[in-house]
């Protein structure tokens, strides 16, 4: 493996272990209802951050697909997608377990969670408007179109509405973010680190994802190659 | 390209009004919905219930409407029309007047639902029929966009229900909570910062439709 190319993914598997070691064994401030569940902001929001990074990194080749109509850059917006969708079900299932011992029940009607789900639906929709499209380039325009459509719905869903309502969640409806009293400069040694492990282990995801895709594509492409020959 | 938009909305108006099967249809249908939900409920004492039973019922009925503008065109039109008018007439076009036909469906909808589900509710009929009307271009921005996304793909009218629903969710949740807000007479300056937010899910829904569209057109 070349080190040179590939320093980055060495800094994600340090980086978590990081995060694992010190977000389980170090020291954090003792809050009422939170207690120890507070670790869990080393694992649910960073994993909320890659999965926006993610969307952000498919609308981005969503749109670079429409302007220049390359097939390859239609394929990261997909495997983007994908591994974007990935770090929002862990996203989910975390902030579902966190939401039990806090709050008392997996789930709750409040404005964030229904933008989390709605997100997930969202997505969805993308990868069955994906399967029905038969025509690659214009699966590509299609599934390019609605996907940005859907990353800016989202950001006004998870990011404005719920500042406008009353909610549990903290951050919106005049619920102090975490940031105001719990993330003190002991939790922010892990918590950024956090941040940037786990973003980057959602690209490493994206990366191979595509890489596989590329291969698949490319021994489709061999094969009927070859038969039309032997033919 | 305003006179492009005035002659596209023309031809809008005359093939429906030659084809007058397709909106009696739509409001035979909204009305046939109102008497299930009639026969169903019998009476329905909260306001919330009410109000949330009403928007669905638009939501169902708007999904209708919308979702053949992009099918009714057949192949050789599409190709004249392609031929004729830039896309982004044709876009505000089509969202013009599907917001009407929202409209015109929204208040034979109401007329019909008081009428059945016994007495009017609405304490402040004119913030109501704001909502009404800023909602209806949310609406149609959105359900514009999604029948000519879905009328290129073989199951299109299953693919129009779930591309459409999860975007229009935010819509819908700010329409009710203001609709709720004027059956209740609530002092309108509650909600004037949800009529903002909607004010400004139909500006980035429109500026996206009129964006994105010509990528949808050319085939």
């Amino acid at each position: 493996m070349n080190i040179k190319k590939n320093w980055w993914k060495f800094l994600t598997v340090g980086l978590l272990f990081y995060t694992v070691i010190a977000g389980f064994l170090g020291k954090v401030p003792a809050r009422e209802i939170l207690n120890e569940t507070i670790r869990n902001l080393y694992f649910h929001v960073p994993m909320w951050f890659g999965m926006m990074a993610l969307l952000f990194i498919s609308c981005v080749y969503g749109i670079k697909h429409l302007n220049g109509g390359k097939l390859k850059d239609d394929l990261i917006a997909r495997e983007a997608a994908h591994a974007g969708i990935a770090m929002g079900v862990l996203g989910l299932i975390t902030g579902s377990l966190w939401a039990r011992y806090t709050w008392g029940t997996w789930w709750t009607s409040d404005t964030k969670l229904n933008g989390a789900a709605i997100t997930m639906l969202i997505y969805f929709a993308y990868f069955v408007l994906r399967g029905s499209v038969e025509d690659e380039q214009k699966r590509g325009r299609l599934a390019a179109v609605y996907s940005i459509f859907a990353f800016v719905m989202m950001i006004v869903f998870i990011m404005i509405l719920p500042r406008m309502e009353d909610s549990l969640h903290p951050g919106n409806g005049g619920n102090p973010g975490f940031s105001k009293y719990d993330l003190d400069s002991r939790m922010r040694l892990v918590f950024y680190p956090a941040v940037l492990g786990w973003v980057l282990l959602g690209v490493w995801i994206m990366q191979v994802r595509i890489r596989i895709a590329l291969l698949e594509e490319q021994y489709h492409s061999d094969q009927s190659n070859s038969q039309s020959v032997s033919l | 390209m305003l006179n492009e938009i005035r002659l596209l909305l023309y031809k809008e108006f005359l093939l429906e009004s030659r084809q007058k099967q397709s909106i009696n249809g739509l409001v035979l249908y909204l009305v046939s919905t109102i008497f299930v939900c009639k026969m169903c409920f019998r009476t329905i004492p909260q306001a919330a219930a009410w109000n949330a039973l009403f928007w669905i019922i638009l939501l169902f009925a708007s999904l209708h409407a919308t979702g053949k503008s992009f099918q009714q065109d057949s192949r050789s039109r599409f190709i004249y029309l392609y031929t004729l008018a830039s896309p982004q007439a044709v876009i505000i076009s089509k969202i013009i007047y599907n917001m009407l036909l929202m409209l015109l469906l929204s208040v034979i909808g109401f007329g019909v639902y008081i009428l059945l589900l016994g007495g009017n509710p609405v304490q402040n009929m004119l913030l109501f029929f704001t909502n009404v009307l800023l909602g209806s271009l949310g609406f149609s921005a959105i359900l514009t966009t999604m029948s000519a996304i879905s009328s290129r793909t073989s199951n299109s009218f299953t693919l129009m229900a779930v591309l459409s629903f999860p975007l229009l969710l935010p819509l819908l949740m700010t329409i009710i909570k203001i609709s709720k807000n004027a059956i209740d007479g609530l002092d309108p300056t509650i909600s004037y910062k949800y009529l903002l937010v909607l004010a400004g899910i139909n500006v980035i829904t429109c500026v996206l439709s009129y964006l994105l569209f010509p990528y949808l057109w050319k085939d």
